[in-house]
C-alpha cells in the first residue's frame, strides 16, 4: 500500500506552523517562543542562500568525507539469499555516524546567528561527540547533557567528548536517559536564550527543529539515490533504517518519498519486546500525545504520563519519535516495525563477522530488520539499509553481555 | 463575570495586591492537598494555583521537578486532582482555582472531558505552560464555553506584537514570568520586571500577574508594587518538601511564609 506523494504536497509540509497533519507545531514555553520563530525565519532565508548551502556542502565534502558509499554487501547477500542487500555507509563519516550531517549545520546556523555558546542532549554519545567536534573546530563554547544512565553505557563517548574540550552534563532526574537529557537541555536553553544555540540531534523538538534536522540529514537519501542509479540503472525496491528520534531514517527516507514504488521500513527498539511494555516503539506500540515542543506518538501511561523506555542501545531509548514519522505512518507511506535487544545482537554479530563492518547497536536493529526482509524478497530486488553509525562505542556493552570483562 | 474576574475586581477596586500561592497537587501526599489549599487561603490567599504534575516539567526547576516526583509516586493524575477541586469546593466557593501544568495528561484525558470535569469541579482558570496560543485553536472555545479562564504566559522576550496576540487570547489574568529560566532560580530583576510589566498594562486591560522568584514579603512587595499580583511557587513547594512528615507543622510554616507577604503587600494598599 503506497500513496503517491506529489511535489507539491511534500513542499507544503511542514506548513507553516510546523505541523506535518496533526503532528509536529511548537509547544513550548513563551520564553522560548521569540527564539523559535527568529531561528524559523533565519533557517528558511539560509535554506534559499547558495553560499550558505555551498558552506554546508564542501563542510561535508571535506570535513565529514562525503559522499559516504553505497557498499554491496555480496557475502551477507548471499548468506541471505534474497534481495540484493546494500548498505549506506554513514559509519564511514567523521566521528563514526550520520549525526555529524546534522551538527555541522546547526553549527553554521549558530554562527550566522553569532551565537557562541551551544547546548545539546544525547543519548548514546554520538551527537554529543558530533556537537562537541564541530564546536572544537569552530572554537564555541560546548555543553552536552546526557542522562546519568547513558553516562555509565556509553563512557567512551563521554571522554571522547572530554578530550573535545566539552562540558558533559549528566543528567540524575527522571529515568536519567535520553529524555530527561532533553528536558535538562530546554531548561538551560530557557535560562541561557540570548546567548545560547540549542543544537537538537534528532528530527523531534518544536519547529523548525524537525524541519531543518531533516533537511540537513536528507543528503543521505539525496546520495543513495544518485548511487543506485549510477551502480545498479534503478532505483531501491526497499530502505530501511533504525528510529530513535528518527533523524538517520528521515535523511533516508524523505529524497524517496514520491517514489511509489520504493518501500520504507523504519525499525524500533522493541527492547525485551513489545508485549512485556519494556521497549522503545512509540510509532508500534503508542498514541499521539505532546512531549519535548512537538505532537508526535509516544510512550505514555493512562493519565498522560510519559512511560519509562528500554533499549539495549541509548540512541533508541526514547519514548517519542519525530513528527514527520508520525504523519508517514497515518498515511501509510511509511512502514514502522520494531526488532528485540536479542535480534538486534543477532544483527551486529552477523554484519560484523559476515563483512567485517561492525554496526553501532542502533544500527544493529536496521540490521537484523533489513536482513529479515531481504530474505522475503525476490533475488533481483535491491535493499538497502541504512549504517547510521559505527560500533566501538558498543564494544564494552556487548563485552559485557558476553560476561567478558575489557 | 468570573470567580478569577471578580477576585481581581474586587481587589483592584480595594488598591489591594492579589496572593497567588502555587502548590503542587498530591504533593507530599494526595490525601494533603485539600487541606492545605485551605490554609493557603486562610494564610492570605486570594487565588490558588494548582499544579498538576507531569513527568516531564520542562519549564520547572528542581523544586517542582520533585514536588512532581513525589506526587506521582502516589499516582496523581489529573482526575484526581480535580477532585481535589472538587473537595474544596464543598468548603470555599469563593477562592478561584487555576490548574496549572503541562498539555499532555490533558491531551491523553481528551480535550472535551477534561473541559467539562474541570467546569464541573468548580476549576475556574487554566494555565497550560507548554501551550502557546497559536496551538491553542482546538482547545480554547471548549474553555470558553465553560467558562473557564485560559491564562497565558507572557515573557520576557515576548515582543509587542506577541504580547497583544496572547492577552487577546487570555481571560482572568496573564501570567507574566518575571526572568528567563526555569522556576525556583534566584534571579528576579525587580526594575526589569517594573518596566516590562508597565509596558504590558500600556497594552492590554487584563490584569498582569507575576510570578518566578518571588520567595519572601520583600520580593513580593517590590513586585507587588509595579503589578496586579504576584504568584508564589517554588519557596512554598520547598517548604513542603522540608515539612513532608507532620502536616500540622507543614501548615504553620507555610503561614510563616505566606502571612508576611500578604502584609507587604496590603500595605501598599493606596
Ligand atoms: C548510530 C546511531 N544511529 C541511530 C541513532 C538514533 O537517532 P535517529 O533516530 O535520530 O537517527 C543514534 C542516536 O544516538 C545513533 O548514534
Amino acid at each position: 500500500m503506497s500513496v503517491k506523494l506529489t511535489e507539491e504536497m511534500l513542499s507544503a509540509l511542514p506548513d507553516a506552523r510546523g505541523h506535518f497533519g496533526a503532528y509536529g507545531g511548537r509547544f513550548v514555553s513563551e520564553t522560548l517562543m521569540d527564539s523559535l520563530m527568529t531561528l524559523e525565519k533565519e533557517y528558511l532565508q539560509m535554506k534559499k542562500d547558495p553560499e550558505f548551502q555551498a558552506k554546508f556542502d564542501k563542510d561535508l565534502a571535506d570535513y565529514v568525507g562525503r559522499p559516504s558509499p553505497l557498499y554491496f554487501a555480496e557475502r551477507l547477500t548471499r548468506e541471505t539469499g534474497g534481495a540484493q542487500i546494500w548498505l549506506k555507509r554513514e559509519d564511514l563519516n567523521h566521528t563514526g555516524a550520520h549525526k555529524v550531517n546534522n551538527t555541522i549545520g546547526q553549527a553554521l546556523l549558530a554562527s550566522f546567528l553569532g551565537k557562541k555558546r551551544i547546548i545539546a542532549e544525547t543519548g548514546a554519545g554520538q551527537h554529543g561527540v558530533a556537537t562537541a567536534t564541530v564546536c572544537a573546530r569552530l572554537g564555541l563554547e560546548c555543553h552536552v547533557f546526557m542522562g546519568a544512565e547513558d553516562v555509565q553505557r556509553q563512557s567512551l563517548n563521554v571522554y571522547r567528548m572530554k578530550l573535545l574540550g566539552a562540558q558533559v552534563h549528566a543528567v540524575e532526574s527522571g529515568t536519567r536517559t535520553l529524555k530527561d537529557a532533553m528536558n535538562d537541555a530546554m531548561r538551560d536553553w530557557v535560562s541561557h536564550v540570548d546567548d545560547t544555540f540549542y543544537i537538537i540531534g534528532t528530527v523531534a523538538g518544536p519547529h523548525p527543529y524537525p524541519l531543518l534536522v531533516r533537511d540537513f540529514q536528507s543528503v543521505i537519501g539525496r546520495e543513495t539515490r544518485r548511487q543506485a542509479l549510477d551502480k545498479t540503472g534503478k532505483l531501491p525496491d526497499a530502505l530501511v533504517a533504525c528510529v530513535g528520534g528518527g533523524s538517520n531514517a528521515i535523511g533516508m527516507f524523505y529524497p524517496f518519498l514520491g517514489d511509489e514504488t520504493v518501500e520504507m521500513y523504519g525499525v524500533e527498539a522493541g527492547g525485551l519486546g513489545i508485549e512485556t511494555g519494556q521497549h522503545a516503539a512509540p510509532l508500534c506500540a503508542g498514541r499521539p500525545g505532546v512531549l519535548h515542543g512537538n505532537r508526535t506518538y509516544l510512550m505514555e501511561d493512562e493519565n498522560g504520563q510519559i512511560a519509562g523506555t528500554h533499549s539495549v542501545s541509548a540512541g533508541l531509548d526514547y519514548p517519542g519519535v519525530g513528527p514527520e514519522h508520525a504523519w508517514l505512518k497515518d498515511i501509510g507511506r511509511a512502514n514502522y516495525v520494531s526488532v528485540t535487544d536479542d535480534e538486534a545482537l543477532d544483527g551486529f554479530r552477523m554484519l560484523t563477522r559476515v563483512e567485517g563492518i561492525m554496526p553501532a547497536l542502533e544500527t544493529a536493529h536496521a540490521v537484523a530488520y533489513g536482513v529479515k526482509k531481504a530474505a522475503e524478497m525476490d533475488k533481483d530486488q535491491m535493499l538497502v539499509i541504512n549504517i547510521s553509525g559505527r560500533g566501538d562505542k558498543d564494544i564494552h556493552t556487548i563485552a559485557q553481555l558476553d560476561g567478558i570483562e575489557i | 463575570m468570573s470567580r478569577i474576574q471578580g477576585v481581581l475586581k474586587d481587589l483592584k477596586d480595594q488598591g489591594r495586591k492579589a496572593l497567588i500561592p502555587y502548590i503542587t497537587a498530591g504533593d507530599p501526599h494526595p490525601d494533603a492537598t485539600v487541606g492545605l489549599m485551605h490554609s493557603l487561603v486562610e494564610a492570605g490567599a486570594d487565588i490558588i494555583e494548582l499544579g498538576v504534575p507531569f513527568s516531564d516539567p520542562m519549564a520547572d526547576g528542581p523544586v517542582i521537578q520533585l514536588a512532581c516526583e513525589r506526587a506521582l509516586k502516589h499516582g496523581t493524575s489529573l482526575r484526581q486532582v480535580i477532585g481535589m477541586v472538587k473537595e474544596f469546593r464543598k468548603e470555599d466557593d469563593k477562592t478561584p482555582v487555576v490548574l496549572m501544568g503541562y498539555l499532555n495528561p490533558m491531551e491523553a484525558m481528551g480535550y472535551e472531558a477534561f473541559a467539562d470535569a474541570a467546569a464541573d469541579a468548580g476549576v475556574d482558570g487554566i494555565l497550560t505552560v507548554d501551550l502557546p496560543p497559536e496551538e491553542a485553536d482546538d482547545v480554547a472555545p471548549l474553555f470558553a464555553r465553560r467558562k473557564l479562564d485560559a491564562i497565558f504566559l507572557l515573557a520576557p522576550t515576548t515582543i509587542d506584537e506577541r504580547i497583544r496576540a496572547i492577552a487577546e487570547h487570555s481571560s482572568g489574568y496573564v501570567y507574566y514570568v518575571s526572568f528567563k529560566g526555569v522556576t525556583g532560580a534566584a534571579k528576579i530583576n525587580v526594575d526589569e520586571v517594573a518596566a516590562k510589566v508597565a509596558h504590558i498594562h500600556e497594552m492590554t486591560a487584563l490584569p498582569v500577574g507575576v510570578g518566578f522568584g518571588i520567595r519572601d514579603a520583600e520580593t513580593a512587595a517590590a513586585v507587588g508594587r509595579v503589578s496586579d499580583g504576584v504568584i508564589v511557587g517554588s519557596v512554598l513547594v520547598d517548604t513542603i518538601a522540608r515539612n513532608q512528615a507532620d502536616t500540622e507543622e507543614l501548615k504553620r510554616a507555610l503561614t510563616d511564609l505566606l502571612h508576611p507577604m500578604r502584609e507587604a503587600l496590603d500595605s501598599l494598599a493606596s
